[in-house]
């Protein structure tokens, strides 16, 4: 049974639905250990939340959580609710295909799969009969949103092993768009990348979120800073504090949150 | 010094075994010894029979061999949970298989695949006629399917294994089911290493006399098999045949020399088309294409 992830939903009573992604007492574990300890957060359409925090505070698997990727791996126990546009999504009758297409990803190391740029860019779509339909016509906006198509739209059947780390990064953010999703999660997009095509995907954020929920989990506090309206922090697994990126950086209310993103510990 | 040493004997071998056989093997080679059957005791004509035959039963024996062993590794790396038991033992049992002597595999070709398999074809289907349940190049191909399936399915596994992590991811999180991993990202990339297994087993396969001896492989047969029902004669077994089984081996023994040459070059013929195919897959996959 296909479940409808529509952006918009109207309850029965014509009351409108939460738009973006929220998770209530999110507990996760790893074999026994646990990695998170009751995050009870949202990230609302038409802003960028950014995570911050240590290593090994969860960000990522708060992120991995949001589009099922834990599934993978068995080892992962999930309890707790996730609800994408006010709809679970962690129940039984979901098409996790589907929840993936919706909540797109992008991971910390380009991973540009070995094919074309083209290729790359289809392979989303090729993946169902909805998607082909356009195909190229998606490619091309998804590549504009990304920032990239002046730089590669005479090198689409290059194979995308050619491009720049940060020029690869675009296209992974662009493969992610073309699926027109309603949730972007990047884990440290620009962990290894210069500061030009830092900012790049930065302002191509900017202009997402307009029509997107995008969340950031970044180690790069001055980037949280930068380029987020709400920031979270994590530390041991839980949230500590989340507040308006501008509050939050100039009058924390933890004195952990103030100790991190002065350098103090982490 | 030592080392050095060793590599001269192995060196040193090879050249005198492709030597010998090639300085003995090559008065005899000729077109007619390519093209004909074998006459007067194997004495004359050639060995054209025995060419095909060989060629038949490794290339059956690859259809049976190829997806079995794909099929296996895929299952044990992709879709099996992890710690599972009967990996466990299917991995136990491979290795086990890997290690049986090949005369005992044309026992089991006999009992299972003749006896057990064609009888039973034969009984159902053709009313207890004689069809299938005798020695056939269809069950000496499957007999030598299951001698070289433990290398078709470590050199796949070995593949999978090389496949980075992160693909598989980027896939999913494109909303990828795990059957279209499977076919677009997985058996693609994999596809070299899958052939290196299909190359190890036809250079095994090829070679092997003792899996057909019982189940298919005939003594002396002009007529080629036309059908998986027919026996057919086989290099290997050929050569087994004039050197011990010949009305006079001593006359034999250029010919002899001639279908050993024949039986390596063929081999090498198949490796070297397989090396061919894999080299192209792998430029095609690097470019991207």
């Amino acid at each position: 049974m296909d479940v409808d992830l529509k952006l918009e939903q109207e309850s029965g009573n014509g009351e409108r639905l939460f738009a973006g992604i929220r998770t209530e007492d999110l507990r996760v574990s790893f074999s026994e250990t646990e990695i998170l300890k009751g995050i009870t957060l949202d990230a609302r359409r038409g802003e960028i939340l950014s995570i911050i925090g240590p290593a090994g505070a969860g960000k990522t698997t708060y992120l991995r959580c949001l589009n099922r990727m834990l599934d993978l791996d068995p080892d992962w126990k999930v309890s707790g609710t996730v609800l994408l546009n006010g709809q679970s999504v962690y129940t039984r009758d979901i098409q996790v295909a589907a929840l993936r297409r919706k909540v797109g990803m992008v991971f910390s190391v380009p991973v540009t799969l070995p094919m074309t740029i083209y290729q790359n860019l289809a392979f989303g779509l090729n993946l169902d009969q909805e998607g082909r339909s356009g195909r190229d016509r998606k490619i091309e906006k998804a590549l504009r949103d990304a920032y990239l198509w002046d730089e590669v739209k005479d090198r689409l059947q290059e194979p995308a092993s050619n491009l720049s780390g940060g020029q690869q990064q675009r296209l992974c953010l662009a493969r992610s768009l073309t699926l027109e999703p309603a949730v972007l999660l990047l884990d440290e997009p620009c962990s290894g990348l210069d500061p030009i095509s830092t900012r790049r995907i930065e302002e191509a954020l900017q202009q997402l979120k307009k029509d997107l929920t995008v969340i950031l989990v970044t180690n790069n506090v001055k980037q949280a800073a930068r380029a987020s309206d709400r920031t979270a922090f994590f530390l041991f697994g839980e949230l500590i504090e989340v507040e308006n990126t501008d509050i939050l950086f100039t009058t924390p209310r933890e004195k952990k949150t103030a100790d991190y993103i002065s350098g103090r510990f982490g | 010094m030592l080392t050095a040493l060793a590599c001269l004997i192995i060196f040193a071998i090879v050249v005198i075994i492709v030597g010998n056989i090639l300085s003995h093997g090559v008065q005899r080679l000729s077109w007619e010894f390519l093209s004909e059957a074998p006459r007067k005791h194997f004495t004359e004509g050639g060995i054209f029979p025995a060419i095909f035959g060989t060629a038949a039963l490794v290339i059956l024996m690859t259809i049976a061999v190829i997806p079995l062993g794909v099929a296996t590794a895929v299952y044990m790396h992709e879709y099996a949970p992890k710690r599972s038991r009967l990996v466990h033992l299917v991995r136990l049992a491979i290795q086990n298989l890997a290690g049986v002597p090949s005369i005992v595999f044309g026992l089991f070709g006999v009992g299972f695949f003749i006896e057990f398999v064609g009888r039973g074809i034969d009984r159902g289907l053709y009313g207890g006629q004689l069809v299938y349940g005798q020695p056939a190049i269809i069950w000496a191909a499957l007999t030598l399917a299951l001698l070289t399936l433990p290398t078709v399915v470590v050199a796949t596994e070995e593949a999978l294994r090389a496949i980075p992590q992160n693909y598989r991811e980027v896939a999913y999180s494109l909303g990828a089911t795990r059957w279209q991993v499977i076919r677009r990202i997985v058996l693609p990339q994999a596809a070299g290493g899958i052939l290196t297994g299909g190359i190890l087993a036809i250079s095994r396969g090829s070679g092997e006399v003792a899996p057909v001896m019982f189940t298919g492989a005939a003594y002396s047969l002009p007529d080629l098999p036309t059908q998986l029902n027919h026996q057919f004669m086989e290099l290997g077994y050929h050569v087994y045949v004039m050197s011990t089984q010949a009305f006079d081996v001593e006359a034999t023994k250029p010919a002899l020399y001639s279908t050993v040459l024949v039986l390596l070059m063929l081999t090498f013929l198949l490796n070297f088309t397989a090396i061919m195919i894999r080299a192209r897959i792998r430029k095609r996959l690097r470019d991207g294409r």
